[in-house]
């Protein structure tokens, strides 16, 4: 295995010569350079672990010929790695993992000039939920709890968030104008920064995904009110879902994959198989379940389809942010 | 010198202007029930810029500054000389890095410096010219897995077989 | 006595022979990588992987904690000896490590460097392992008022480190400051001060970018400017004796530096968001302040090298606490160990502690393994390194501009900041010929994009009130030193004026 000999290099510090014989055995596209995996965040918050979870299962099963290399490009909101991506020199080792920035960022920032229909479709590796979550000594329980203290508070409950046009303040956003609630929100630079202040009792509620409250939650700081989720979130079983209520509304961050534009078609395929591999691995199902993710799985023509259905539903719901 | 620092302090002053003009994009004030505005921050501080070069300049009127009493020029014509070549190389060790990649141009600017401006030998010119980026392509890639610009197409074939060898 | 047991059974764990070859040959490649300008223990994580399908989960964080262990010993190495600091934990050493390696006491210097990091990490380890849970909850109590004000403090330390022209360092301060605030406004999510309209802005100025620029480019074309191309090399040769005598000195002139930045060096590193910048910067501003020879600082001081040293190295051990304890990362390289930790399949969040003792005490027992690995490792390569100090002047300049570009590019991929940094080597050589201080401006730079949103969601959650900053109980004290720290440098400036301008009269 190509993996073990390189990796002992490196352990006897001589990793400058390893020998590993390619197979080209197949006429089909094989990637030739090292693959630009970039990130669409920084480096440690959820999306960035995502990557580099998906980059160590290809690693491991030594699913690519060359390797996968991550690249955190989390400047404004996405878009360094949107701008990077669109001019990538050699767009069929250029790849990129999304979250629903994706969608926003050239919505929010027209003059980028960036066209998302113009990337290329490779994978939905998953949608991760939103629950909202209060810390335990806060002493509320449940969602109506949770109202009446925002209502007492009179505008001076604070809600901390990843910034304004960002996933979590668009879900609070639209909470507050369905239940005519008043908080002030306090941005922060990351999901690791709000779970903290959550836990510290800095601020007094998040939206946040499970997968960034989950430690917390396992510990007994944490305890979660609301989904936002078509249907209950498997984990938290006792939580209702905001649909419950009788709102029509549910939002996810998407986990996808997507191929820098100009992408050919052979690079394209080869893309979308590898994926799909990675998608069926045994690790990435374990990861799913482990993280409260939901499966979407969708091929590219579908996928084309549903970005152009958030970017209308983003359209909306950004329009009612800033309105 | 003299001359150099009165008109670095107005360079500085104008671009300070300019940020203050940039940073007013965004509210610069004080908004109530919130604090400062997206823009306060550069913007004051801009300011506060500002402010620095107009009293680098009175302290230049008044001479009280060292740069502002020396008569030395701001360089002699062999300090711009050397500049020009040093700074001039680098200038287009960039350039060439889009052209012939990373490493190419790793090993002309290593050339070029060794051997035109150092004056060393020519075969230690090539040497440290030739085994220093073929040494930093294996750490690089190899190691650390810091893939470097690859330059235009025509260095594919160079590339394609590097990386065979790596991987 | 548990914990001592626990830490025991840790250590046990660290010294077995897959896992003390890992911390070895960690310690080694992390001192390297360090050493480069641009790239830090994050990138370890790139050979990190492939080893972690090799061994158990323990013996990869383990080389991990060891990659980070060395690259903060090697930070100080490129500090001195190419006088770039590396990463922004190491812009405080270059203060007084270039001036001594310039009088040729590079050795000196590096030695020093190495011990105070021993010391510092030492330090750190034991307090770790005696208080942890308690710290936590302390960090904790650490919200955006609290770190607002000791950017402050941190600030106030800045004060005494311009040069003698006042308008130049403050234009030094501010316009790091600015170029910090370029990109997005974290608050309002608006695009912010995208020069010339030009894109590529928006993903900001790195610290790396500037001080790249600076240091390696700036500060290089300045010397080569000053002494035409012929640098009189007068670094003398390494020898034993040499190194013996030159430890001996560090202990003697560095015994102070050195508990200065054990101490505040953890307990600001500890706090969230703060890290080991701050805390070099502090700790150096504190040691000279309490030196009773403040006028060798910045002129080769034993304790100006000491104290930053000890101190981000007692601040990095710090930041692993937050990961620990409540599963938060510190820093953009603990976030990557966590991430690694999901991967294993373990829950990084406060059970951890109690959920994977085995696992949690075999990193803590390696960190005391691999910082004593590292201080060997490190003083065995030091010869290594005054070696290459000792070559031609027209064989190091070529290659100090190359790692320049190559560590500049590697930090963030992007032809971009090649160009900036270009751009700032030519301004800073302008502004460097003209006596403006610039390593303000590149502390200004990593400081600014904490100090701004920080006030600024502190002012979110009073309301606009800035009495905030006053009336909770930890920010209060806090902001008030940090205050009288700021003023009174001022305060003695205006007393000694008067008698000075009698004198030029």
């Amino acid at each position: 295995m190509s993996m073990t000999k390189r990796a002992l290099l490196l352990l006897s510090c001589a990793g400058l010569l390893a020998t590993t014989p390619m197979a080209a055995l197949a006429q089909e596209w094989e990637p030739r350079r090292p693959i630009d995996f970039v990130i669409m965040a920084g480096p440690g918050g959820g999306a960035d672990q995502i990557a580099r979870f998906i980059q160590s299962v290809a690693e491991k099963h030594d699913m690519t010929t060359r390797p996968l290399v991550p690249n955190n490009k989390g400047g404004g909101s996405g878009a360094e790695a949107l701008i990077h991506v669109s001019g990538a020199s050699d767009p069929d080792h250029t790849i990129l993992v999304t979250l629903n920035s994706f969608f926003t960022t050239p919505l929010r920032q027209a003059n980028l000039g960036i066209d998302i229909q113009t990337f290329t479709p490779v994978a939905m590796m998953g949608v991760d939920p939103f629950a909202l979550w209060v810390h335990r000594e806060s002493g509320i329980t449940d969602f109506e709890g949770f109202l009446t203290q925002v209502r007492a508070m009179n505008g001076e409950y604070v809600m901390g968030g990843t910034g304004v046009g960002q996933e979590d303040s668009i879900v609070i956003a639209f909470m507050s104008a369905a239940y005519g609630l008043d908080v002030k929100y306090i941005p922060y630079d990351g999901g690791g920064a709000v779970a903290r202040d959550l836990a510290g009792q800095q601020i007094m509620a998040t939206v946040n995904n499970p997968s960034e409250a989950k430690g917390f939650y396992e510990a007994g700081d944490f305890v979660p009110l609301l989904a936002f989720s078509d249907e209950r979130i498997p984990a938290y079983p006792d939580v209702p879902t905001i649909r419950e209520l009788g709102q029509d509304f549910s939002y996810y961050n998407q986990r996808a994959v997507v191929g820098a534009p100009g992408m050919s078609e052979g690079a394209a395929a080869y893309y979308q198989d590898l994926f799909t591999k990675i998608y069926e691995t045994e690790e990435w199902q374990g990861y799913l379940t482990s993280e409260s993710m939901s499966p979407l799985w969708m091929n590219a023509d579908e996928q084309r389809a549903y970005w152009g259905t958030q970017v209308e539903s983003h359209r909306a719901l950004l329009a009612e942010l800033d309105g | 010198m003299r001359y150099g620092e009165i008109l670095t302090a107005g360079v500085l002053a104008l671009f300070s202007i300019y940020l203050m003009v940039k940073s007013a994009e965004l509210p610069i004030g004080f908004i109530r029930g919130q604090g400062p505005g997206g823009g306060a921050w550069p913007f004051w501080l801009s300011g506060i810029m500002l402010i620095c070069c107009a009293m680098i300049a009175l302290n230049w009127w008044r001479r009280t500054s060292p740069p502002s009493q020396s008569d030395e020029p701001f360089l002699d014509g062999h300090g711009w000389r050397t500049i020009g070549l040093v700074g001039g190389g680098l200038i287009g060790f960039i350039v060439l890095i889009e052209i012939i990649s990373m490493y190419g141009a790793i090993a002309v600017f290593l050339f070029y410096y060794l051997w035109f401006l150092g004056r060393h030998s020519l075969r230690l010119s090539l040497i440290l010219s030739l085994s220093t980026p073929l040494l930093f392509f294996f750490f690089f890639e190899g190691m650390m897995r810091i893939t470097m610009p690859t330059g235009m197409s025509f260095t594919d074939p160079v590339f394609d077989f590097l990386y065979d060898i790596i991987y | 006595m548990e914990i001592l047991g626990l830490l025991g059974d840790g250590m046990l764990i660290a010294l077995q022979p897959l896992n003390l070859l890992l911390i070895f040959a960690g310690v080694t490649v992390g001192l390297f990588i360090g050493a480069m300008p641009g790239l830090g223990s994050v990138n370890g994580v790139a050979i990190l992987l492939p080893i972690t399908f090799l061994v158990p989960p323990s013996g990869a964080i383990i080389f991990l904690a060891a990659i980070y262990y060395g690259a903060m010993y090697g930070g100080a190495i490129s500090s001195v000896t190419l006088g770039i600091p590396g990463a922004s934990t190491a812009v405080a050493t270059t203060f007084d490590g270039r001036p001594l390696a310039m009088k040729g006491r590079a050795s000196l210097a590096l030695v020093t460097a190495a011990i105070a990091s021993f010391i510092g990490g030492s330090v750190a380890n034991i307090i770790f392992t005696g208080f942890a849970p308690v710290l936590a909850s302390v960090a904790l109590s650490f919200g955006p008022p609290e770190i607002f004000a000791l950017m402050l403090l941190a600030f106030a330390t800045f004060v005494g480190l311009g040069s003698d022209d006042i308008p130049k360092t403050i234009f030094s301060i501010c316009l790091g400051l600015v170029l910090g605030a370029i990109g997005f406004d974290q608050i309002s999510g608006a695009p912010r001060l995208v020069l010339f309209d030009i894109n590529a802005f928006l993903q900001g100025i790195g610290f790396l970018v500037l001080a790249i620029g600076v240091y390696g480019i700036g500060e290089m074309l300045w010397t080569i400017e000053q002494t035409r191309g012929e640098v009189e090399n007068n670094t003398p040769k390494m020898t034993a004796r040499g190194m013996a005598s030159d430890a001996g000195e560090a202990i003697r002139e560095g015994w102070k530096g050195t508990a200065i930045g054990s101490f505040l060096g953890f307990f600001v590193g500890i706090l969230p968001a703060a890290g080991a910048t701050p805390a070099s910067l502090m700790a150096y501003g504190v040691a000279k302040m309490t030196s009773r020879k403040p006028e060798q600082f910045g002129r080769g001081s034993v304790d100006g090298i000491a104290a930053p040293e000890a101190a981000n190295n007692s601040a990095s051990t710090g930041s692993m606490l937050p990961m620990l304890t409540l599963g938060i990362p510190g820093s953009p390289t603990t976030a990557i160990l966590l991430g690694g930790m999901v991967i294993w399949g373990l829950v990084p969040g406060p059970r951890l502690f109690v959920d994977e003792s085995e696992f949690v005490w075999g990193l803590i027992g390696s960190f005391y393994i691999s910082n004593m690995a590292a201080l060997f490792i490190n003083l065995a390569f030091i010869p290594v390194f005054i070696w290459m100090l000792r070559m031609p002047f027209t064989i190091l300049a070529p290659m100090i501009f190359v790692l320049s570009i190559v560590g500049g590019y590697a930090a963030t991929r992007d032809m971009f900041d090649i160009w900036l940094i270009l751009i700032f080597g030519f301004g800073a050589l302008v502004l460097r010929r003209l006596d403006y201080p610039l390593a303000p401006a590149v502390l200004a730079i990593v400081l600014g994009p904490i100090a701004e949103p920080t006030l600024r969601q502190s002012l979110l959650l009073s309301s606009g009130d800035p009495m905030i900053f006053f009336t909770r109980p930890v920010a209060g004290p806090i902001t008030i030193i940090a205050i009288i720290l700021i003023l009174l440098p001022a305060l003695k400036l205006l007393r000694r004026k008067k008698p000075a301008a009698v004198i030029g009269e």
